[in-house]
Protein backbone atom coordinates (compact mmCIF):
# COMPACT_ATOMS: atom_id res chain seq x y z
CA UNK A 1 0.00 0.00 0.00
CA UNK A 2 1.70 3.54 -0.80
CA UNK A 3 0.68 6.44 0.89
CA UNK A 4 -1.54 8.97 -1.40
CA UNK A 5 -1.96 12.18 1.07
CA UNK A 6 0.21 12.73 4.32
CA UNK A 7 -0.88 15.80 6.60
CA UNK A 8 2.38 16.70 8.97
CA UNK A 9 2.24 19.07 11.68
CA UNK A 10 -0.54 21.13 10.81
CA UNK A 11 -1.77 24.60 12.52
CA UNK A 12 -4.79 26.54 11.88
CA UNK A 13 -6.41 29.42 14.19
CA UNK A 14 -9.02 31.65 13.48
CA UNK A 15 -8.68 34.45 16.28
CA UNK A 16 -9.12 32.84 19.53
CA UNK A 17 -10.77 29.52 17.81
CA UNK A 18 -8.20 26.50 17.10
CA UNK A 19 -9.30 24.73 14.20
CA UNK A 20 -6.30 22.64 13.71
CA UNK A 21 -3.85 21.85 16.48
CA UNK A 22 -1.18 20.42 15.49
CA UNK A 23 -2.55 17.63 13.22
CA UNK A 24 -0.44 14.61 11.63
CA UNK A 25 -2.63 12.54 9.56
CA UNK A 26 -1.81 10.54 6.87
CA UNK A 27 -3.61 7.84 4.08
CA UNK A 28 -2.66 4.87 2.10
CA UNK A 29 -4.14 4.35 -1.27
CA UNK A 30 -6.82 2.39 -1.60
CA UNK A 31 -8.82 3.02 1.70
CA UNK A 32 -12.17 4.66 2.80
CA UNK A 33 -11.44 6.88 5.64
CA UNK A 34 -14.34 8.65 7.84
CA UNK A 35 -13.72 11.62 9.64
CA UNK A 36 -16.00 12.17 12.49
CA UNK A 37 -16.27 14.83 15.27
CA UNK A 38 -18.83 17.75 16.33
CA UNK A 39 -19.36 20.41 14.72
CA UNK A 40 -16.78 23.13 14.74
CA UNK A 41 -14.02 20.10 15.89
CA UNK A 42 -11.80 20.83 12.55
CA UNK A 43 -13.20 18.27 10.10
CA UNK A 44 -13.72 20.31 7.12
CA UNK A 45 -10.89 23.02 8.03
CA UNK A 46 -8.78 19.66 7.55
CA UNK A 47 -10.79 19.17 4.29
CA UNK A 48 -9.91 22.90 3.22
CA UNK A 49 -6.88 23.12 4.15
CA UNK A 50 -5.92 19.95 1.97
CA UNK A 51 -8.29 21.26 -1.41
CA UNK A 52 -6.15 24.73 -1.03
CA UNK A 53 -8.81 26.93 -0.02
CA UNK A 54 -7.50 27.25 3.64
CA UNK A 55 -3.50 27.56 4.01
CA UNK A 56 -2.18 26.15 7.30
CA UNK A 57 -0.60 28.81 9.80
CA UNK A 58 2.11 26.39 9.49
CA UNK A 59 2.93 22.42 8.73
CA UNK A 60 3.13 20.46 5.53
CA UNK A 61 0.75 18.15 3.21
CA UNK A 62 1.99 16.14 1.06
CA UNK A 63 0.01 14.79 -2.34
CA UNK A 64 2.03 11.91 -4.43
CA UNK A 65 4.58 12.99 -2.75
CA UNK A 66 4.61 16.49 -3.46
CA UNK A 67 4.10 19.75 -1.63
CA UNK A 68 0.56 21.23 -1.86
CA UNK A 69 0.31 23.63 0.69
CA UNK A 70 -0.35 27.21 -0.88
CA UNK A 71 -1.16 25.84 -4.10
CA UNK A 72 -4.83 27.09 -5.15
CA UNK A 73 -8.00 25.10 -5.45
CA UNK A 74 -7.58 24.47 -8.77
CA UNK A 75 -4.33 23.63 -9.21
CA UNK A 76 -4.73 20.79 -6.66
CA UNK A 77 -7.73 19.67 -8.71
CA UNK A 78 -6.08 19.60 -11.38
CA UNK A 79 -3.22 17.25 -9.12
CA UNK A 80 -6.13 14.55 -8.82
CA UNK A 81 -7.68 16.06 -5.52
CA UNK A 82 -11.47 16.08 -5.89
CA UNK A 83 -14.05 17.14 -3.36
CA UNK A 84 -18.06 16.93 -3.16
CA UNK A 85 -19.94 20.14 -1.16
CA UNK A 86 -22.28 19.69 2.12
CA UNK A 87 -24.53 21.60 -0.02
CA UNK A 88 -24.21 20.32 -3.34
CA UNK A 89 -22.30 22.55 -5.64
CA UNK A 90 -24.02 22.27 -9.61
CA UNK A 91 -24.81 24.03 -12.71
CA UNK A 92 -28.21 24.45 -11.77
CA UNK A 93 -29.41 25.75 -15.31
CA UNK A 94 -27.85 22.70 -17.06
CA UNK A 95 -29.29 19.26 -17.69
CA UNK A 96 -27.44 16.73 -15.98
CA UNK A 97 -25.71 15.32 -18.68
CA UNK A 98 -23.79 18.73 -19.62
CA UNK A 99 -23.03 18.95 -15.27
CA UNK A 100 -21.44 15.99 -16.15
CA UNK A 101 -20.13 16.86 -19.46
CA UNK A 102 -18.37 19.73 -18.60
CA UNK A 103 -16.32 18.23 -15.45
CA UNK A 104 -14.93 15.61 -17.66
CA UNK A 105 -14.26 18.29 -20.12
CA UNK A 106 -12.21 20.20 -17.70
CA UNK A 107 -10.70 17.05 -16.27
CA UNK A 108 -9.61 16.58 -19.73
CA UNK A 109 -11.18 12.93 -20.53
CA UNK A 110 -9.80 11.56 -23.41
CA UNK A 111 -13.96 10.86 -24.23
CA UNK A 112 -15.88 13.08 -22.27
CA UNK A 113 -19.24 11.68 -24.07
CA UNK A 114 -18.18 8.41 -22.85
CA UNK A 115 -16.81 9.20 -19.65
CA UNK A 116 -20.43 11.03 -19.15
CA UNK A 117 -22.13 7.98 -20.06
CA UNK A 118 -20.24 5.52 -17.75
CA UNK A 119 -20.53 8.21 -15.18
CA UNK A 120 -24.71 8.46 -15.50
CA UNK A 121 -24.77 4.67 -15.58
CA UNK A 122 -22.12 4.67 -12.14
CA UNK A 123 -24.36 7.02 -10.48
CA UNK A 124 -27.77 5.66 -11.33
CA UNK A 125 -28.43 9.09 -13.22
CA UNK A 126 -29.43 7.71 -16.06
CA UNK A 127 -33.10 8.39 -15.64
CA UNK A 128 -32.04 12.10 -14.77
CA UNK A 129 -29.61 12.59 -17.65
CA UNK A 130 -32.26 15.48 -19.35
CA UNK A 131 -33.63 16.73 -16.40
CA UNK A 132 -32.05 20.48 -14.98
CA UNK A 133 -30.06 20.28 -12.60
CA UNK A 134 -32.11 23.41 -10.31
CA UNK A 135 -35.04 21.09 -10.23
CA UNK A 136 -33.79 18.05 -8.99
CA UNK A 137 -34.44 16.18 -5.43
CA UNK A 138 -32.13 16.58 -2.70
CA UNK A 139 -30.67 13.04 -2.93
CA UNK A 140 -30.01 12.88 -6.82
CA UNK A 141 -28.59 16.72 -6.16
CA UNK A 142 -26.05 14.79 -3.18
CA UNK A 143 -25.43 12.10 -6.25
CA UNK A 144 -24.93 14.52 -8.74
CA UNK A 145 -22.09 16.21 -6.74
CA UNK A 146 -20.17 13.13 -5.95
CA UNK A 147 -20.39 12.40 -9.63
CA UNK A 148 -19.12 15.37 -10.94
CA UNK A 149 -16.12 15.28 -8.40
CA UNK A 150 -15.08 11.90 -9.17
CA UNK A 151 -13.81 12.42 -13.05
CA UNK A 152 -11.28 10.90 -14.85
CA UNK A 153 -8.13 11.73 -12.95
CA UNK A 154 -9.70 11.89 -9.71
CA UNK A 155 -7.19 10.03 -7.25
CA UNK A 156 -8.21 11.46 -3.92
CA UNK A 157 -12.19 11.98 -3.71
CA UNK A 158 -12.85 14.26 -0.75
CA UNK A 159 -16.87 14.19 0.45
CA UNK A 160 -17.89 16.97 3.03
CA UNK A 161 -21.04 15.09 4.58
CA UNK A 162 -22.64 13.48 1.62
CA UNK A 163 -25.42 12.21 3.46
CA UNK A 164 -26.78 15.09 5.28
CA UNK A 165 -29.80 16.26 4.21
CA UNK A 166 -31.07 13.20 2.91
CA UNK A 167 -33.61 11.18 4.57
CA UNK A 168 -32.80 8.31 6.49
CA UNK A 169 -33.63 6.02 4.56
CA UNK A 170 -32.13 7.31 1.20
CA UNK A 171 -28.79 7.47 2.99
CA UNK A 172 -27.56 3.55 2.89
CA UNK A 173 -28.93 3.64 -0.69
CA UNK A 174 -26.88 6.80 -1.66
CA UNK A 175 -23.42 5.47 0.23
CA UNK A 176 -23.74 2.19 -1.74
CA UNK A 177 -23.97 3.92 -4.55
CA UNK A 178 -21.25 6.26 -4.51
CA UNK A 179 -18.96 3.98 -2.52
CA UNK A 180 -19.86 1.69 -5.51
CA UNK A 181 -18.16 4.28 -7.95
CA UNK A 182 -15.63 5.06 -5.95
CA UNK A 183 -14.37 1.73 -5.73
CA UNK A 184 -14.78 0.80 -9.34
CA UNK A 185 -12.37 4.25 -10.05
CA UNK A 186 -10.01 3.02 -7.89
CA UNK A 187 -9.76 5.82 -5.90
CA UNK A 188 -8.78 6.90 -1.91
CA UNK A 189 -12.32 8.22 0.02
CA UNK A 190 -11.83 10.31 3.11
CA UNK A 191 -15.48 11.58 4.16
CA UNK A 192 -17.02 13.70 7.05
CA UNK A 193 -19.99 12.12 8.18
CA UNK A 194 -22.46 12.64 11.28
CA UNK A 195 -24.49 8.94 11.03
CA UNK A 196 -22.62 6.24 12.93
CA UNK A 197 -24.19 3.60 11.21
CA UNK A 198 -22.75 4.65 7.99
CA UNK A 199 -19.65 5.51 9.60
CA UNK A 200 -19.17 1.95 10.92
CA UNK A 201 -20.51 0.59 7.79
CA UNK A 202 -18.49 2.33 5.14
CA UNK A 203 -15.91 3.40 6.97
CA UNK A 204 -12.27 0.87 6.96
CA UNK A 205 -10.86 3.22 9.27
CA UNK A 206 -11.84 6.18 11.81
CA UNK A 207 -10.55 9.34 12.89
CA UNK A 208 -12.23 11.05 15.16
CA UNK A 209 -11.84 15.02 15.88
CA UNK A 210 -12.05 17.23 19.03
CA UNK A 211 -11.65 21.08 19.70
CA UNK A 212 -8.63 21.03 16.60
CA UNK A 213 -7.09 17.65 17.10
CA UNK A 214 -7.66 14.10 17.20
CA UNK A 215 -8.40 11.59 19.75
CA UNK A 216 -9.27 8.64 17.98
CA UNK A 217 -7.57 6.82 15.01
CA UNK A 218 -7.87 3.55 13.73
CA UNK A 219 -10.81 0.47 12.47
CA UNK A 220 -14.06 1.68 13.17
CA UNK A 221 -15.46 -0.74 15.81
CA UNK A 222 -12.32 0.23 18.12
CA UNK A 223 -12.54 4.10 17.57
CA UNK A 224 -16.48 4.39 17.91
CA UNK A 225 -15.99 2.47 21.13
CA UNK A 226 -13.89 4.57 22.84
CA UNK A 227 -14.49 6.59 26.10
CA UNK A 228 -13.18 10.04 24.33
CA UNK A 229 -15.38 9.80 21.30
CA UNK A 230 -18.62 8.16 22.87
CA UNK A 231 -18.28 11.76 24.86
CA UNK A 232 -16.74 13.97 23.15
CA UNK A 233 -17.99 12.94 19.35
CA UNK A 234 -21.54 11.04 19.97
CA UNK A 235 -22.48 12.86 23.15
CA UNK A 236 -22.07 16.19 21.14
CA UNK A 237 -24.47 14.75 18.12
CA UNK A 238 -27.15 14.12 20.54
CA UNK A 239 -27.15 17.56 22.23
CA UNK A 240 -26.47 19.33 18.45
CA UNK A 241 -29.74 17.48 17.23
CA UNK A 242 -31.79 18.64 20.43
CA UNK A 243 -30.04 22.16 19.39
CA UNK B 1 -25.60 23.27 -39.75
CA UNK B 2 -28.99 25.63 -39.70
CA UNK B 3 -27.08 28.59 -38.55
CA UNK B 4 -24.40 28.23 -41.30
CA UNK B 5 -26.82 28.18 -44.12
CA UNK B 6 -28.45 31.15 -42.02
CA UNK B 7 -25.34 32.38 -42.33
CA UNK B 8 -25.26 32.27 -46.52
CA UNK B 9 -28.40 33.32 -46.91
CA UNK B 10 -27.78 36.62 -44.93
CA UNK B 11 -24.76 36.75 -46.61
CA UNK B 12 -26.95 36.76 -50.01
CA UNK B 13 -29.46 38.78 -48.85
CA UNK B 14 -27.16 41.41 -47.50
CA UNK B 15 -25.15 41.35 -51.26
CA UNK B 16 -28.15 41.81 -53.10
CA UNK B 17 -29.41 44.78 -50.88
CA UNK B 18 -26.28 46.32 -51.38
CA UNK B 19 -26.23 46.14 -55.08
CA UNK B 20 -29.67 47.30 -55.60
CA UNK B 21 -31.16 49.12 -52.50
CA UNK B 22 -31.16 52.77 -52.23
CA UNK B 23 -28.17 54.41 -50.33
CA UNK B 24 -30.43 55.09 -46.94
CA UNK B 25 -31.18 51.17 -47.05
CA UNK B 26 -27.51 50.14 -47.38
CA UNK B 27 -26.71 52.73 -44.83
CA UNK B 28 -29.21 51.38 -42.29
CA UNK B 29 -28.12 48.16 -43.61
CA UNK B 30 -24.84 48.50 -42.59
CA UNK B 31 -25.44 50.42 -39.16
CA UNK B 32 -27.53 47.72 -38.24
CA UNK B 33 -24.94 45.15 -39.00
CA UNK B 34 -22.58 47.43 -37.06
CA UNK B 35 -24.69 47.21 -33.79
CA UNK B 36 -25.28 43.78 -34.43
CA UNK B 37 -22.01 42.46 -34.22
CA UNK B 38 -21.44 44.19 -30.75
CA UNK B 39 -24.21 43.31 -29.53
CA UNK B 40 -22.94 39.49 -30.20
CA UNK B 41 -20.05 40.45 -28.31
CA UNK B 42 -22.16 41.30 -25.19
CA UNK B 43 -23.90 38.07 -25.97
CA UNK B 44 -20.92 36.34 -25.14
CA UNK B 45 -20.46 38.17 -22.17
CA UNK B 46 -23.72 37.48 -20.95
CA UNK B 47 -23.56 34.12 -21.77
CA UNK B 48 -20.87 34.27 -18.78
CA UNK B 49 -23.33 36.25 -16.38
CA UNK B 50 -21.69 39.76 -17.22
CA UNK B 51 -23.35 42.77 -18.44
CA UNK B 52 -20.84 45.29 -19.56
CA UNK B 53 -22.13 49.07 -19.72
CA UNK B 54 -19.34 50.03 -21.66
CA UNK B 55 -19.02 48.28 -25.01
CA UNK B 56 -19.30 51.97 -25.91
CA UNK B 57 -15.23 51.97 -25.14
CA UNK B 58 -14.73 49.56 -27.93
CA UNK B 59 -16.86 50.42 -30.17
CA UNK B 60 -15.14 53.90 -30.30
CA UNK B 61 -11.62 52.36 -30.42
CA UNK B 62 -12.94 50.89 -33.62
CA UNK B 63 -14.32 53.51 -34.80
CA UNK B 64 -11.52 56.03 -34.15
CA UNK B 65 -8.36 52.98 -35.06
CA UNK B 66 -9.92 53.18 -38.59
CA UNK B 67 -10.79 56.80 -38.97
CA UNK B 68 -6.82 57.70 -37.35
CA UNK B 69 -5.80 54.97 -40.00
CA UNK B 70 -6.98 56.89 -42.73
CA UNK B 71 -6.59 60.08 -41.32
CA UNK B 72 -2.90 60.15 -39.57
CA UNK B 73 -1.54 57.49 -41.31
CA UNK B 74 -3.47 58.02 -44.79
CA UNK B 75 -3.80 54.69 -45.33
CA UNK B 76 -7.33 54.46 -46.46
CA UNK B 77 -8.16 50.52 -47.29
CA UNK B 78 -11.27 49.21 -45.88
CA UNK B 79 -10.48 46.15 -45.26
CA UNK B 80 -7.08 47.94 -43.17
CA UNK B 81 -9.56 50.15 -41.23
CA UNK B 82 -11.65 46.85 -40.18
CA UNK B 83 -8.72 44.76 -39.30
CA UNK B 84 -7.26 47.86 -37.89
CA UNK B 85 -10.46 48.37 -35.38
CA UNK B 86 -10.88 44.92 -34.65
CA UNK B 87 -7.32 44.82 -33.46
CA UNK B 88 -7.06 48.15 -31.35
CA UNK B 89 -10.23 47.12 -29.41
CA UNK B 90 -8.79 43.54 -28.61
CA UNK B 91 -5.33 45.19 -27.72
CA UNK B 92 -6.57 47.51 -25.33
CA UNK B 93 -9.25 44.58 -23.82
CA UNK B 94 -6.46 42.15 -23.21
CA UNK B 95 -4.87 45.25 -21.03
CA UNK B 96 -8.17 46.52 -19.38
CA UNK B 97 -9.07 42.61 -19.02
CA UNK B 98 -6.45 41.53 -16.71
CA UNK B 99 -8.49 44.06 -14.11
CA UNK B 100 -12.20 43.64 -14.61
CA UNK B 101 -12.31 39.01 -15.53
CA UNK B 102 -11.66 39.74 -11.51
CA UNK B 103 -15.04 41.55 -11.18
CA UNK B 104 -19.05 40.46 -11.26
CA UNK B 105 -22.51 41.78 -11.34
CA UNK B 106 -22.76 44.92 -10.89
CA UNK B 107 -18.58 45.88 -10.18
CA UNK B 108 -17.91 44.60 -13.79
CA UNK B 109 -20.70 46.36 -15.26
CA UNK B 110 -19.96 49.46 -13.42
CA UNK B 111 -16.05 49.36 -14.05
CA UNK B 112 -16.80 49.04 -17.78
CA UNK B 113 -18.62 52.11 -17.68
CA UNK B 114 -16.73 53.81 -16.36
CA UNK B 115 -13.44 53.05 -18.47
CA UNK B 116 -15.84 53.77 -21.50
CA UNK B 117 -16.41 57.07 -19.99
CA UNK B 118 -12.29 57.91 -19.55
CA UNK B 119 -11.93 57.77 -22.88
CA UNK B 120 -15.05 60.07 -23.78
CA UNK B 121 -13.95 62.39 -21.77
CA UNK B 122 -10.14 61.93 -23.31
CA UNK B 123 -11.44 62.59 -26.71
CA UNK B 124 -13.74 65.62 -25.87
CA UNK B 125 -10.87 67.06 -24.64
CA UNK B 126 -8.34 66.26 -27.66
CA UNK B 127 -8.34 69.03 -30.19
CA UNK B 128 -6.30 66.95 -31.73
CA UNK B 129 -9.22 64.26 -32.58
CA UNK B 130 -11.41 67.13 -33.45
CA UNK B 131 -12.52 67.14 -29.61
CA UNK B 132 -16.53 66.71 -29.67
CA UNK B 133 -17.19 67.24 -33.22
CA UNK B 134 -14.38 64.27 -34.03
CA UNK B 135 -13.20 64.35 -37.36
CA UNK B 136 -13.96 62.96 -41.19
CA UNK B 137 -12.42 59.38 -42.30
CA UNK B 138 -12.47 58.39 -46.16
CA UNK B 139 -11.73 54.71 -47.00
CA UNK B 140 -10.80 55.15 -51.16
CA UNK B 141 -10.15 51.35 -51.51
CA UNK B 142 -10.60 47.94 -50.47
CA UNK B 143 -8.15 45.16 -50.06
CA UNK B 144 -6.22 47.22 -52.83
CA UNK B 145 -9.01 48.14 -55.21
CA UNK B 146 -10.08 51.51 -55.94
CA UNK B 147 -13.77 51.95 -54.92
CA UNK B 148 -15.57 54.78 -57.61
CA UNK B 149 -17.99 57.47 -55.81
CA UNK B 150 -21.09 55.93 -55.02
CA UNK B 151 -20.28 52.46 -54.76
CA UNK B 152 -18.24 52.69 -51.49
CA UNK B 153 -21.38 51.44 -48.89
CA UNK B 154 -22.16 48.85 -51.18
CA UNK B 155 -18.74 47.14 -50.94
CA UNK B 156 -18.57 48.31 -47.33
CA UNK B 157 -21.71 46.51 -46.91
CA UNK B 158 -21.00 43.33 -48.53
CA UNK B 159 -17.48 43.48 -47.12
CA UNK B 160 -19.03 43.88 -44.02
CA UNK B 161 -21.68 40.88 -44.18
CA UNK B 162 -18.87 38.67 -44.94
CA UNK B 163 -16.77 39.11 -42.00
CA UNK B 164 -19.81 39.55 -39.40
CA UNK B 165 -21.21 36.04 -41.31
CA UNK B 166 -17.32 34.72 -40.23
CA UNK B 167 -16.79 35.91 -36.55
CA UNK B 168 -20.66 35.22 -36.09
CA UNK B 169 -19.88 31.50 -37.17
CA UNK B 170 -17.26 31.12 -35.26
CA UNK B 171 -18.77 32.66 -32.35
CA UNK B 172 -21.37 30.15 -32.71
CA UNK B 173 -18.70 27.12 -33.16
CA UNK B 174 -17.13 28.52 -29.44
CA UNK B 175 -20.22 29.10 -28.04
CA UNK B 176 -21.88 25.49 -28.77
CA UNK B 177 -19.03 23.50 -27.90
CA UNK B 178 -16.87 22.70 -24.29
CA UNK B 179 -15.83 26.32 -23.91
CA UNK B 180 -19.60 27.53 -23.85
CA UNK B 181 -20.54 24.90 -21.49
CA UNK B 182 -17.66 26.37 -19.25
CA UNK B 183 -18.60 29.96 -19.53
CA UNK B 184 -22.09 29.11 -18.85
CA UNK B 185 -20.49 27.15 -15.96
CA UNK B 186 -19.06 30.12 -14.59
CA UNK B 187 -22.40 32.04 -14.92
CA UNK B 188 -23.87 29.01 -12.65
CA UNK B 189 -21.34 28.36 -10.30
CA UNK B 190 -17.92 29.60 -10.15
CA UNK B 191 -16.69 28.10 -7.34
CA UNK B 192 -17.56 24.63 -8.48
CA UNK B 193 -15.70 25.01 -11.72
CA UNK B 194 -12.94 26.18 -9.62
CA UNK B 195 -12.58 22.92 -7.63
CA UNK B 196 -13.52 21.24 -10.79
CA UNK B 197 -10.08 22.62 -12.01
CA UNK B 198 -10.70 25.38 -15.02
CA UNK B 199 -10.00 28.82 -14.29
CA UNK B 200 -13.15 31.07 -13.96
CA UNK B 201 -10.76 34.10 -14.51
CA UNK B 202 -9.07 33.04 -17.46
CA UNK B 203 -12.81 31.94 -19.05
CA UNK B 204 -13.94 35.77 -18.19
CA UNK B 205 -11.17 37.28 -19.81
CA UNK B 206 -11.07 35.39 -23.11
CA UNK B 207 -14.59 36.10 -23.29
CA UNK B 208 -14.26 39.90 -22.29
CA UNK B 209 -11.69 39.70 -24.95
CA UNK B 210 -13.80 38.30 -27.69
CA UNK B 211 -16.70 40.23 -26.88
CA UNK B 212 -14.32 43.66 -27.31
CA UNK B 213 -12.84 42.51 -30.56
CA UNK B 214 -16.50 42.28 -31.90
CA UNK B 215 -16.87 46.05 -30.48
CA UNK B 216 -14.20 47.08 -32.29
CA UNK B 217 -15.71 45.45 -35.98
CA UNK B 218 -18.63 46.95 -35.05
CA UNK B 219 -16.91 50.68 -34.59
CA UNK B 220 -15.12 50.63 -37.54
CA UNK B 221 -18.18 49.17 -39.28
CA UNK B 222 -19.86 51.99 -38.50
CA UNK B 223 -17.13 54.55 -38.68
CA UNK B 224 -17.26 53.58 -42.51
CA UNK B 225 -20.63 53.68 -42.98
CA UNK B 226 -21.15 57.29 -41.28
CA UNK B 227 -17.78 58.26 -42.49
CA UNK B 228 -17.14 60.36 -39.43
CA UNK B 229 -16.49 59.42 -35.75
CA UNK B 230 -16.90 61.34 -32.70
CA UNK B 231 -17.13 60.85 -29.00
CA UNK B 232 -20.93 59.99 -28.98
CA UNK B 233 -19.40 56.52 -29.75
CA UNK B 234 -17.81 55.77 -26.45
CA UNK B 235 -20.89 57.88 -24.56
CA UNK B 236 -22.67 55.69 -21.77
CA UNK B 237 -26.10 56.13 -24.19
CA UNK B 238 -24.31 54.07 -27.00
CA UNK B 239 -23.54 51.38 -24.49
CA UNK B 240 -26.90 51.59 -23.13
CA UNK B 241 -28.08 50.74 -26.83
CA UNK B 242 -26.23 47.54 -27.20
CA UNK B 243 -27.62 46.46 -23.84
CA UNK B 244 -30.86 47.71 -24.89
CA UNK B 245 -30.32 45.62 -28.08
CA UNK B 246 -29.35 42.36 -26.47
CA UNK B 247 -32.58 42.47 -24.39
CA UNK B 248 -34.59 43.19 -27.42
CA UNK B 249 -33.42 39.79 -29.18
CA UNK B 250 -32.70 37.18 -26.88
CA UNK B 251 -29.02 35.42 -25.75
CA UNK B 252 -30.06 32.31 -27.08
CA UNK B 253 -29.14 31.77 -30.78
CA UNK B 254 -26.24 34.40 -32.34
CA UNK B 255 -28.58 35.32 -34.81
CA UNK B 256 -31.00 37.43 -32.03
CA UNK B 257 -28.35 40.19 -31.77
CA UNK B 258 -29.10 41.01 -35.96
CA UNK B 259 -32.47 40.23 -35.92
CA UNK B 260 -32.77 42.81 -32.98
CA UNK B 261 -30.47 45.48 -34.47
CA UNK B 262 -32.49 45.43 -37.56
CA UNK B 263 -35.00 46.02 -35.90
CA UNK B 264 -33.82 48.46 -33.83
CA UNK B 265 -32.67 50.53 -36.56
CA UNK B 266 -35.47 50.23 -38.94
CA UNK B 267 -37.64 51.67 -35.74
CA UNK B 268 -35.13 54.75 -35.22
CA UNK B 269 -35.12 55.48 -38.91
CA UNK B 270 -39.32 55.31 -39.43
CA UNK B 271 -39.65 57.21 -35.51
CA UNK B 272 -36.84 60.03 -36.21
CA UNK B 273 -39.36 60.46 -39.71
CA UNK B 274 -42.77 60.16 -38.08
CA UNK B 275 -42.38 60.94 -34.73
CA UNK B 276 -38.99 62.76 -33.62
CA UNK B 277 -40.19 64.14 -30.05
CA UNK B 278 -41.29 60.51 -29.17
CA UNK B 279 -39.01 58.51 -30.40
CA UNK B 280 -37.30 57.88 -27.30
CA UNK B 281 -40.58 57.59 -25.30
CA UNK B 282 -41.35 54.74 -28.02
CA UNK B 283 -38.30 52.80 -26.96
CA UNK B 284 -39.06 53.07 -23.36
CA UNK B 285 -42.46 51.45 -24.20
CA UNK B 286 -41.22 48.48 -26.45
CA UNK B 287 -38.82 48.07 -23.20
CA UNK B 288 -41.38 47.54 -21.07
CA UNK B 289 -43.26 45.23 -23.27
CA UNK B 290 -40.46 43.25 -23.75
CA UNK B 291 -39.52 42.51 -20.50
CA UNK B 292 -43.01 42.22 -19.04
CA UNK B 293 -44.33 39.38 -21.89
CA UNK B 294 -40.96 38.27 -23.75
CA UNK B 295 -38.59 38.44 -21.29
CA UNK B 296 -36.30 36.17 -22.86
CA UNK B 297 -36.04 38.77 -25.69
CA UNK B 298 -37.80 38.75 -29.12
CA UNK B 299 -35.86 35.52 -30.26
CA UNK B 300 -38.19 33.35 -28.04
CA UNK B 301 -41.18 34.16 -30.77
CA UNK B 302 -39.02 32.13 -33.29
CA UNK B 303 -38.30 29.40 -30.95
CA UNK B 304 -41.85 29.10 -30.07
CA UNK B 305 -42.82 28.93 -33.98
CA UNK B 306 -40.19 25.99 -34.38
CA UNK B 307 -41.40 24.13 -31.62
CA UNK B 308 -45.40 24.60 -32.03
CA UNK B 309 -47.43 23.45 -28.72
Amino acid sequence: MTQVLAAQRLKKSFGAVTAAADISLSFDSDTVVSLIGANGAGKTTFLNMVTGYLKPDSGRIQFGGRDIVGLSPRRIANLGISRSFQIPQLFQSMSVRDNLLLAESIAAADDPQAATDAALARFALADYAAQKAGLLPEGIRKLLDVAMALSSRSRLLLLDEPTSGVSADEKFAIMDVVMGAALAAGVTVIFVEHDMDIVARFAGRVVAFYEGGIIADGPPDSVLRAADVRRYVIGEELSDAVA
Amino acid sequence: MRIAAAAVAAVAALSGLALTAPQWLVFMAMLALAKGVVVLGLLVLMRTGLVSFGQGLYFGIGAYAAALLSHHWHIADAAAMLAAGTLAAALVAALLGLLLAGYRDIFFAMLSLAFSMILYGVLVKSAALGSTDGFNLHARTFLGLALTSGMERRVFLIAGAVSVAAVALAVHKLLAGDWGRLAAGVRDNELRVSYLGASPYRVVYVNYLVAAALAGLGGALAALAVGHVDPETTYWTTSGEFVFIAILGGTQSILAPFLAASIFEALRTVASQYAPNVWQMSLGVAMLAIIMFLPAGLWTLAERRRRPA
